[in-house]
C-alpha cells in the first residue's frame, strides 16, 4: 500500500513537473508581456527597465531555474499588472469557480446516475431511447451554445434569470445548469454501458438462478461492480472543478478562475497564467490519485495485485 | 418413480426483432425424484435453454411456452414471485464456467451465506457456521480462510465447488448441472463429478446433467435424453441408449468416439451440420443428414415413440433401423408441424 501512493505520488510530482515546464516556456516564447503590458508604443527605455525588473532580459534557463526554485519556497511569483503575489490573485477566484463548479457536480451525479441506471434496466424502452436522445443532445451541443440558448430563453424573453455577474445567487443559476446538463448527460451515457456490460455478465444470471429477487440482483451484484468505470468519469469531473468552467465562465462573466485564466493569456500575465495551470494540474493528479486509491476499494482484484 | 418435474411440449422462441427465432422445438421431458438424467446433445441444441426458459432467467425476449409442471404448479407462465421461489430451492442450477459465474468484487463468504439468508433465513454467526460447514461438504479446504477469498483467488475447481455449495444452501430437489467441468482439467473434472454423485447419494436430490460429452453422462446419470435442434430425439436409460442405439442421429454421436480398444481407426463424423433455427426442414429436423432418410422423413415430424419399456425414439423409421417391425406402433401420432 505504502509503495503504491509512493509510487503514483512520485508520477504525480513528475506530471507536475512537466505541466509546469511546458507552460512556462510556451508563454515565453509565444509573446512579449512588455510589449503587451506597456503597449507597443512605449518608449524603449521603459520597456527595457520592466524587461530587467522581472528579469526577461535573463537566459530563459535562468529565469526557469529563479522560478522552480521560488516555486519551491512557496512564491509563484507576482502578477505583472497588479504586483501582487500571483496566486493570491488565483486563490482570490478559486472560490467563485467552485460556487458554480460544486453544485453543477451534484447536479452530474444526481441526474446523471440514476438516469443511466434507469436507462438500463429498461434497456430499448421508450424511457431508455429518450434518455439517450437527450443525452446524445447534452453533451454534443457545446457548452456555449447551450449557455446562450438559456440566456435567450430564460434572460431575454422570460426575463426569470439575470444573464451575467455573481451580484446574487439567482446570477449562479444558469452557469450551473449549463455546466451540469453536458455533465450529467455524459455521466448517464457511461453508467448505462457500464451498468448493461455488468448486467450481460454470468454472474448476473447466476446470482438470478440462486433465488435473489431482482431488486436484490441489481443493488447486490450490478451497482457495486458498475460503479468501478463510474468513478473513473466522476474523479475526472471532480479533477476538472476547477478548470471545467471556463467556457461557461466566460460566457456569463462569472468572475472565476477560467475567467482570470482568459484576461490573464490575454495580458501575458505570466505569473498568473503559470499560478492557474499549476492548480490545475495539482486537481487533476489529486483527482486521480483519489480515484485509483478508490478503485483498489471497490475492486478486490486491483487491490491485491497492487499487495504484490 | 414420482415425478418431480414434468416438462410438455415447450418451446422457446426468441424475439430478433426483425424474425423470431425458435430455439426449442417441443420438449418432453419428465425427471423423477432423486433421478440422475444426462441431457446431451451439440451446443445450440437447447439443452440450457430448457432450464433457463423454465425457470424465467432467458430474459425479455425470450417467449416461453408449453408447460414444466413442480408440484402441481405449471411454471411456464408463472409469476416471476413464484419463480423467484423456485430458483435455487427447489431448482438450482450450476453453470459451466464457475468463475464468471460468482460475482468478482464480492467475497465467497457473503455469496455463500447470501444463499443461506435467502433460502434458509439464517444469518450472522449461524449462517457463518453453516457457511463453513458447506464449503467443508463440498471438499474445500481451510475453509475459514476461503470464506474471506475473493473469486479469483480460487482455482476453477475450487469455484466450481464453491457454486456446489450454493446449490446446496437451498437444499433443492433438482440440481441442473449445465456443462459442470466442461472449462475444467481433466482430473478436477472427474473430482467435481464424483463430488455431485456424493453429494445425490446423500440427499436423494435429483441431477439433469446437462453435457455434450456422452462419457461424462453416461457413468453419472441413470437415464439419457439425446437433443437435437430444439428437440428430444432419442430418451432411454443408460444401458439401453448406450447398447443399443436407436436414433439415427445418437448412432452418429456413438460412432464418432473413439474405439479405446482395437486397431486405430478414423472417426466417423456426422455429415453436414445442425440446421439454422431459421431454415429448419420441414419434416424430421436430422433428415438433412441421415443416411436412413427416405420420403416421409423430409415433410413429417417424428414424435417421440415408445416402442418397448422405456426406450423412446423420434424416427419414422425405427423399425426398419432395428431390422424387423414391431407391432405397437399404435402410441405414435403425427406431430404438428411448425413449418
Amino acid at each position: 500500500m505504502i509503495r503504491f501512493i509512493l509510487s503514483r505520488g512520485l508520477r504525480a510530482v513528475v506530471t507536475i513537473f512537466l505541466v509546469v515546464t511546458f507552460a512556462f516556456i510556451v508563454l515565453r516564447l509565444s509573446g512579449d508581456p512588455a510589449m503587451q503590458i506597456l503597449s507597443v508604443d512605449a518608449p524603449p527605455e521603459a520597456i527595457a527597465a520592466f524587461r530587467n525588473e522581472w528579469g526577461l532580459n535573463q537566459p530563459i534557463w535562468q529565469q526557469f531555474l529563479d522560478y522552480l526554485l521560488n516555486v519551491l519556497h512557496g512564491n509563484f511569483g507576482d502578477s505583472m499588472r497588479e504586483g501582487r503575489p500571483a496566486m493570491d490573485i488565483v486563490l482570490e477566484h478559486v472560490g467563485a469557480t467552485l460556487m458554480i463548479t460544486l453544485p453543477a457536480l451534484a447536479l452530474k451525479i444526481v441526474i446523471g446516475i440514476p438516469a443511466g441506471i434507469y436507462a438500463a434496466l429498461h434497456r430499448n424502452s421508450l424511457a431508455d431511447r429518450m434518455t439517450m436522445m437527450i443525452s446524445v443532445a447534452g453533451f454534443t451541443v457545446p457548452s456555449f451554445v447551450l449557455a446562450l440558448v438559456l440566456v435567450l430563453i430564460f434572460s431575454v424573453h422570460l426575463g426569470w434569470l439575470p444573464s451575467t455577474g455573481n451580484a446574487t445567487w439567482k446570477h449562479a443559476i444558469l452557469p450551473i445548469v449549463t455546466l451540469g446538463t453536458a455533465g450529467a448527460a455524459i455521466l448517464a451515457r457511461f453508467t448505462r454501458s457500464a451498468m448493461l456490460e455488468v448486467l450481460g455478465q454470468s454472474y448476473i444470471r447466476a446470482a438470478s438462478a440462486k433465488g435473489l429477487i431482482w431488486r436484490q440482483v441489481v443493488t447486490g451484484h450490478a451497482l457495486p461492480n458498475a460503479a468501478i468505470p463510474t468513478v473513473t468519469i466522476v474523479g475526472f469531473m471532480i479533477g476538472s472543478l476547477i478548470a471545467g468552467a471556463v467556457v461557461v465562465e466566460s460566457v456569463f462573466s462569472w468572475p472565476g478562475i477560467g475567467y482570470l485564466l482568459i484576461s490573464a493569456v490575454a495580458n501575458r500575465d505570466l505569473a498568473i497564467v503559470q499560478s492557474i495551470l499549476l492548480l490545475i494540474a495539482l486537481c487533476m493528479v489529486c483527482a486521480n490519485l483519489v480515484v485509483d486509491l478508490l478503485y483498489g476499494w471497490i475492486d478486490p482484484r486491483v487491490r491485491l495485485r497492487s499487495a504484490h | 418413480m414420482e415425478p418431480l418435474v414434468s416438462i410438455r411440449n415447450l418451446t422457446v422462441d426468441f424475439d430478433l426483432g426483425r424474425r423470431v427465432s425458435r430455439a426449442l422445438r417441443g420438449v418432453d421431458l419428465t425427471i423423477g425424484r432423486g433421478e440422475a438424467v444426462g441431457l446431451v446433445g451439440e451446443s445450440g441444441c437447447g439443452k440450457s435453454i430448457t432450464w433457463l426458459g423454465i425457470l424465467g432467467l432467458l430474459g425479455g425476449r425470450a417467449k416461453v411456452h408449453g408447460e414444466a409442471w413442480l408440484d402441481g404448479r405449471n411454471l411456464v407462465g408463472a409469476p416471476v414471485s413464484e419463480l423467484e421461489r423456485v430458483r435455487g430451492k427447489r431448482i438450482a442450477l450450476i453453470f459451466q464456467d464457475p468463475s464468471s459465474s460468482l460475482n468478482p468484487v464480492h467475497r465467497i463468504g457473503r455469496q455463500l451465506t447470501e444463499a443461506l439468508k435467502l433460502h434458509r433465513g439464517l444469518s450472522g454467526a449461524e449462517a457463518k457456521a453453516e457457511a463453513l460447514r458447506l464449503l467443508d461438504r463440498v471438499g474445500i479446504p481451510a475453509a475459514r480462510q476461503r470464506m474471506n477469498d475473493y473469486p479469483h483467488q480460487l482455482s476453477g475447481g475450487m469455484n466450481q465447488r464453491v457454486m456446489i455449495a450454493m446449490a446446496l444452501a437451498g437444499e433443492p430437489d433438482l440440481l441442473v448441472a449445465d456443462e459442470p467441468t466442461t472449462a475444467l482439467d481433466a482430473t478436477i473434472q472427474a473430482q467435481i463429478l464424483d463430488l455431485l454423485r456424493e453429494i445425490r447419494e446423500d440427499s436423494n436430490m435429483a441431477m439433469v446433467l446437462i453435457s455434450h460429452d456422452l462419457g461424462v453422462v453416461a457413468e453419472n446419470t441413470d437415464r439419457v435424453a439425446v437433443m437435437y435442434a430444439g428437440r428430444i430425439v432419442e430418451q432411454a436409460p443408460n444401458n439401453l441408449l448406450f447398447e443399443r442405439p436407436r436414433h439415427p442421429y445418437t448412432r452418429g454421436l456413438l460412432n464418432a468416439l473413439p474405439d479405446l480398444e482395437g486397431p486405430r481407426e478414423p472417426l466417423t463424423a456426422i455429415p453436414g451440420s445442425v440446421p439454422e433455427p431459421w431454415n429448419h426442414p420441414a419434416g424430421c429436423a436430422f433428415a438433412p443428414r441421415c443416411d436412413h432418410a427416405h420420403g416421409a422423413c423430409h415433410s413429417e415430424i417424428p414424435s417421440l415413440a415408445r416402442r418397448d419399456g422405456h426406450h423412446l425414439s423420434a424416427c419414422l423409421r425405427t423399425e426398419e433401423m432395428l431390422g424387423h417391425m414391431l407391432d405397437d406402433v399404435s402410441d405414435r401420432e403425427p406431430a404438428r408441424s411448425y413449418a
